[in-house]
């Protein structure tokens, strides 16, 4: 206590002396203002943290700063870059990994958004069937995989059923969210023009539920993107999940991060087609 | 004139865990084709099951509703019903939304749009047709909903409080929009409101209702000439009704009080 109170003491006889000296002692405060940098500066500073990266994971690696051996250089992986791409059957994986995480994509999030919106038909039904989707949600999906894989076998279908299983679900809730946040005076309306379940469907319950389909697009291709990667560290013959496995059990530290700057490409490009996707879609529906 | 709306001994209960609840005690009511109707009453006086029933929404528990002399209990699309709020489909144009009733019957949707075009910018809503509602002012959006009401064609159109939500100003000018539109649409009209002065200044005929079971406490003409004016609301006749109106609704208070 008495540690406490010496400086509290000390703050009192502080403010009387402050106060008797200047009346008016109330602090100036000003709104803190954050200046803008103009967007060349930004792109200039990221591009220069990369390259200071860079330039630091090759300077340790050839100094022995760190084991080349684990870490590899960059130098090492762009060399080896070249010859995944232009001797090795570098298309094939990155086709392969690509189809998977497609296909199970448009599935997942095709079928998932036509189950949650099914929902709306029933009220029993949905009552029914609630407790199974919740529980299948709350397993991890990848603990099933190695079952998938025994079941679908060695190739690409095996793979768009992870994809598949991962998307799946989030459609569906995200999509029976949707029908749940219906407006009951909406369906009134359409009843009381005369309309029948179907045209309520198609006219109301679709449209309304649209923005909540669109917003799980993004989330569920990168879902699908793990999917499939998972299904080929398991078992494959082919793509760029088999390839980082295969890489990494030869030590082959250069190819796992050829692989893995091969996968984040190809996931930039698939999130930003979806993000494209998102906004085109989102405009239609106004919301 | 020949009677276009008939409740005959409409009655609604709800069985509540605790027995019996009585919305609306049985009651007739008879509206005249091209009437302007109004009801009057405090909140829970069953004015909002009244509509649902006539509407087909809502299976009364006892009683029928006929339209033109035939049974229309429990049938949806005999009648415009428009809602307190405008509901209007943010994902519609204006014109799109306001053709919703007719795409519903099933009329082409270049027949239907051709329609509606006319009457948008005819009421109002001229340079509106292409935009999103959600560009709308409050007074707009409910044009756009009414007008979406009386596209449905139908003889009969329930209005639900349609102008609660606005502001004074706004809803002047609607309520003598109103009377353009019913003027020129010959249309039934049964109106639901709180408000007693635009009751008495837009209706044939007021309905005041009660609550606890909600029923009719009496049913009061309203004789003044037609066009009406704002002035009207100065009128030794108006303000003997709006006294009249007043006393009603305020009494089973007083009752309950005692």
């Amino acid at each position: 206590m008495a540690i406490q109170d010496t400086p509290r003491v000390a703050d009192i006889g502080n403010l009387a002396a402050g106060a008797t000296a200047k009346p008016t002692a109330k602090p100036v405060r000003r709104l803190p203002v954050q200046k803008d940098w103009p967007a060349w500066a930004i792109v200039a500073t990221q591009a220069g943290v990369l390259v200071a990266i860079i330039a630091f994971w090759e300077f340790a690696a050839t100094t022995g700063l760190i084991s080349a051996f684990f870490w590899s250089q960059p130098s090492a992986i762009y060399r080896t870059l070249i010859i995944f791409i232009t001797e090795g059957n570098a298309w094939t994986d990155i086709g392969f990994t690509f189809r998977s995480t497609i296909f199970g994509f448009a599935l997942g999030t095709t079928i998932g958004s036509l189950f949650g919106l099914s929902f709306w038909w029933s009220r029993n039904y949905a009552a029914i069937v609630q407790p199974y989707i919740i529980c299948f949600e709350s397993i991890p999906k990848l603990a099933l995989a190695p079952l998938i894989i025994l079941v679908f076998g060695l190739g690409l279908s095996s793979k768009v059923a992870i994809a598949f299983a991962l998307t799946f679900v989030i459609s569906t809730l995200t999509t029976f969210a949707g029908v749940k946040a219906l407006d009951p005076d909406g369906e009134k309306l359409f009843y009381s023009l005369g309309a029948s379940r179907w045209q309520v469907f198609r006219k109301l319950v679709v449209p309304f539920c649209l923005p909540w389909i669109i917003s799980v697009l993004r989330v569920n291709i990168g879902l699908a993107l793990t999917g499939a990667i998972v299904g080929e560290f398991i078992a494959s013959q082919h793509g760029l999940g088999r390839q980082i496995l295969y890489a990494g059990q030869t030590y082959d530290i250069a190819l796992v991060w050829v692989a893995v700057l091969v996968l984040s490409t190809l996931a930039v490009i698939m999130y930003a087609t979806v993000s494209w996707l998102e906004g085109v879609l989102r405009k239609g529906t106004r919301q | 004139m020949p009677v276009k709306v008939h409740l005959d001994q409409v009655g609604m209960a709800f069985t509540t865990p605790g027995g019996t609840f009585r919305a609306v005690a049985p009651m007739s009511l008879s509206i005249e084709s091209g009437r302007f109707v109004s009801l009057v009453g405090p909140s829970g006086c069953g004015k909002s099951t009244l509509f649902n029933v006539i509407a087909g929404l809502l299976q009364p528990t006892e009683g029928r509703v006929l339209i033109d002399g035939e049974d229309a209990t429990g049938t949806i699309g005999r009648v415009g019903y428009m809602l307190q709020k405008d509901l209007l489909l943010p994902w519609r144009t204006v014109l799109d939304n306001a053709i919703l009733g007719m795409e519903i019957q099933g009329k082409p949707l270049k027949e239907a749009r051709e329609r509606a075009l006319p009457l948008l910018h005819k009421y109002g809503l001229a340079g509106f047709e292409y935009l999103y509602p959600n560009s709308l002012s409050g007074g707009m959006r409910q044009r756009a909903a009414l007008l979406r009401t009386l596209l449905f064609d139908t003889d009969v159109i329930l209005l639900d409080e349609p102008f609660g939500a606005l502001d004074a100003q706004t809803k002047l000018q609607m309520q003598e929009w109103l009377m353009q539109l019913w003027g020129d649409f010959k249309k039934t009209v049964v109106f639901v409101t709180h408000d007693v002065e635009e009751a008495i200044y837009l209706s044939d005929e007021i309905h005041v209702m009660g609550t606890r079971p909600g029923r009719i406490l009496e049913t009061i003409p309203v004789t003044i000439a037609r066009p009406r004016v704002r002035t009207s609301s100065l009128t030794p006749e108006f303000i003997a009704i709006k006294e009249r109106c007043l006393n009603l609704l305020t009494t089973p208070a007083i009752e309950e009080a005692a």
